[in-house]
């Protein structure tokens, strides 16, 4: 029992940031129709900035908190350069082209982020300045009466960065949803998502918003990473764990922000669950490791067999 | 000058509508394919062959195999590692239970595995398309490569995990394994790969190809005007797929020479074939040879090119610089050249008729 807790819990904090990364990707494709791969790889990205960054200033002799604030400062700045490069350099030209020529311009977009990042940090995975962030780190162990195996008390073992990650995500997206709800910007957002033409016709400007929303998206994408970075290390290996965010988005829905936050759970509890009884059932208990890898791509699957549009997406409706 | 079609008359239907109908370009192919049966097994540094020719006609192969897919369907899949992996494995099970047999035949069938995993795993492109549809093929791409790694059956239990290429010979001439020069693979995999563009020529101009096409333009018209979509995309997938899995048998039998094949099959394949086909043009099988020749070869002209011609450049920061280029490209063709390279060649081909006259 006590096991089972421990794995829903640990399933919980990975869907919540999944849903994170699935959020990065439901702004821009609101905001832009544009289905942007790369948000995976922004997140990787911003990670390696905020660390590189870090080091560069660790290696003249600024440490500790500040330096982690400046480089964090520093991060937000580069994201803000690569939205507006990404504006001014890819969007701008491919306006009313079709849907998947834009989706494979971000193909390319995360070939050449996955390039740049690489050969200006290197390709070693690298230490989150978790502690200088004033990250918790450490664990808690939770006992609990009366549910470990025969009748002992049960132990769950609580990450501090699970639970700070957890809050911090949950922040995120209520400040998300106020922006989007009751800031002027936000609501140029929304029309601009209801539909370009008329939102070009009350006067907002699509270009300025395109910053905005894949600024934004960075931001995110810098949040989730410094997260996932805590949890692990920050190297490209993360970027398949970024991947999972697009079942994700099957699951919830492409233009719904509550259906990325449900979606991310669904993932998250349930690849952990895979992992604990699909995976010896199929092949045995050290064989059969690693369904994690795949399990969500299949939940993905069956959702769209039966339902395309996902829990809360808009219904899929094609015309001649 | 010398590429002008004055005086050549089309008196059939037929010849109208060949697919080179100009004799330039008949007498252009025969060179080219002469040049590449005769002249580079003769001429060639083993090397040449092994590290730019073999990898350039085994990408070209599963480029025409995504093309198929991807740029006359429409629909886009990034699981063509895992469907490469399939033909392998397939190919390394056939003939490692039936010996006797010849390993060509075994290289062409496990194709037929390939497609088999490529239908199932088509089955939603009937329900979805566009970037649904490349998540679910990301589905048969991870399960598929945990099932090469999970799965000791397929790799006929052997500790390593790796696929074990043995000596295998055609006419007592070994043609795999360690005993194989690299001329013969090159032969082999050359004959291999002109048969089954010709096939693939033969499908993509025919009855199949033009409902291809139709759907790619539009699904739900083409349904409208007759084409029944599911047996069309399942076509494609299966087609696609096998295209793939001989490629991806080709890949370990005749350029690795095996391997682990949880590296080689892995979604970073995936993008790559994907890029070549983006990058030689969508819905051409010319352009795929010009995706293909591109990036298989990019990496090596980093790696061995820029230090030959005296700039010094690691290995590592080589592989970025590959990854920056093929990415900024990616973005660059999209933008001003959609259909690609073969569109490149294509323009030239026209200013060529006229040429020296601008029109």
């Amino acid at each position: 029992m006590d096991f089972l807790i421990q794995v829903l819990w640990e399933g919980l904090v990975a869907g919540v940031l999944y849903a994170l990364i699935a959020l990065g990707f439901v702004l821009i494709f609101k905001a832009s129709g544009v289905f942007n791969f790369a948000q995976g790889i922004m997140v990787v990205f911003a990670a390696l900035t905020l660390v590189g960054s870090y080091e560069k200033m660790a290696a003249a002799g600024f440490t500790g908190f500040p330096a982690a604030a400046l480089s964090f400062v520093v991060t937000l700045f580069v994201m803000f350069v690569l939205a507006w490069l990404v504006e001014r350099l890819v969007l701008r030209h491919l306006v009313n082209q079709p849907d998947i020529i834009l989706f494979m311009a971000t193909f390319g977009l995360t070939y050449f982020l996955i390039g740049l990042g690489e050969a200006v940090f290197g390709g070693n995975p690298k230490i989150m300045i978790a502690k200088e962030l004033w990250l918790p780190t450490g664990a808690t162990d939770l006992r609990l009466p009366g549910l470990g195996p025969n009748g002992k008390d049960g132990l769950v073992i609580i990450q501090h960065i699970d639970v700070a990650a957890t809050v911090i995500a949950s922040l995120m997206i209520a400040g998300l949803a106020f922006f989007f709800q009751y800031t002027r910007i936000g609501r140029a957002l929304r029309a601009v998502a209801d539909s370009h033409k008329a939102a070009l016709s009350v006067g907002i400007t699509l270009n300025q918003i395109w910053v905005v929303v894949w600024f934004t998206a960075g931001i995110v994408a810098l949040v989730t990473g410094i997260m996932w970075g805590a949890r692990s290390d920050v190297s490209f290996g993360l970027s398949n764990i970024a991947l999972k965010a697009l079942p994700v988005l099957i699951v919830g829905g492409f233009t719904s922000v509550p259906g990325a936050i449900v979606g991310g759970l669904i993932i998250g509890i349930g690849e952990k669950l895979g992992e604990l009884y699909l995976a010896p059932l199929l092949l045995g208990s050290t064989m059969g490791r690693g369904v994690e890898s795949w399990i969500a791509f299949i939940i993905a699957l069956g959702f769209v067999l039966v339902r395309p549009q996902g829990l809360f997406g808009d219904k899929i409706i094609e015309r001649i | 000058m010398f590429y002008r079609e004055t005086g050549q008359f089309h008196s059939t239907y037929a010849a109208d509508m060949a697919i080179f109908p100009i004799r330039q370009d008949r007498i252009g192919l025969a060179v080219i394919i002469a040049i590449a049966a005769i002249g580079v097994p003769l001429l060639g540094s083993p090397f040449f062959i092994s590290s730019v020719m073999i990898p350039f006609l085994v990408y070209a192969l599963a480029t025409i195999g995504l093309n198929i897919l991807t740029g006359y369907t429409g629909l886009i899949s990034l699981g063509t590692g895992a469907f490469m992996g399939v033909g392998a494995f397939a190919c390394y099970k056939l003939t490692t239970l039936f010996p006797s047999v010849n390993i060509i035949v075994w290289i062409l069938v496990s194709g037929f595995f390939s497609a088999a995993v490529g239908m199932l795993f088509g089955l939603p492109s009937l329900r979805v398309k566009g970037f649904y549809l490349a998540v679910t093929t990301l589905a048969a791409q991870f399960f598929l490569q945990w099932c090469f790694i999970r799965i000791p059956w397929l790799y006929n239990d052997n500790a390593s995990g790796a696929i074990e290429v043995g000596r295998r010979t055609l006419f007592g001439i070994p043609i795999t394994g360690a005993q194989a020069t690299v001329q013969t693979r090159y032969l082999v995999l050359l004959g291999i790969v002109v048969f089954m563009t010709w096939i693939a020529s033969n499908i993509v101009h025919g009855r199949i190809g033009r409902s291809w096409m139709a759907v790619r333009d539009m699904d739900i018209a083409a349904e409208l005007m007759g084409i029944r979509l599911l047996p069309t995309k399942l076509a494609a997938f299966a087609v696609s797929s096998f295209y793939c899995g001989v490629s991806g048998a080709c890949m370990m039998f005749l350029w690795y020479g095996g391997g682990e094949a949880n590296d080689v099959f892995s979604i970073n394949q995936s993008f790559n074939v994907l890029f070549m086909v983006i990058l030689g043009g969508l819905g051409s099988l010319t352009g795929s040879f010009f995706g293909a020749a591109f990036i298989s070869s990019l990496p090596t002209i980093f790696k061995f090119g820029l230090p030959a011609m005296g700039v010094h450049i690691e290995g590592a920061t080589a592989e970025h610089l590959t990854n920056m280029v093929v990415g900024a490209l990616i973005i660059v063709f999209l933008i001003a050249e959609p259909h690609g390279l073969a569109r490149l060649w294509q323009i030239s081909k026209e200013k060529l008729r006229l040429w020296p006259f601008p029109y």
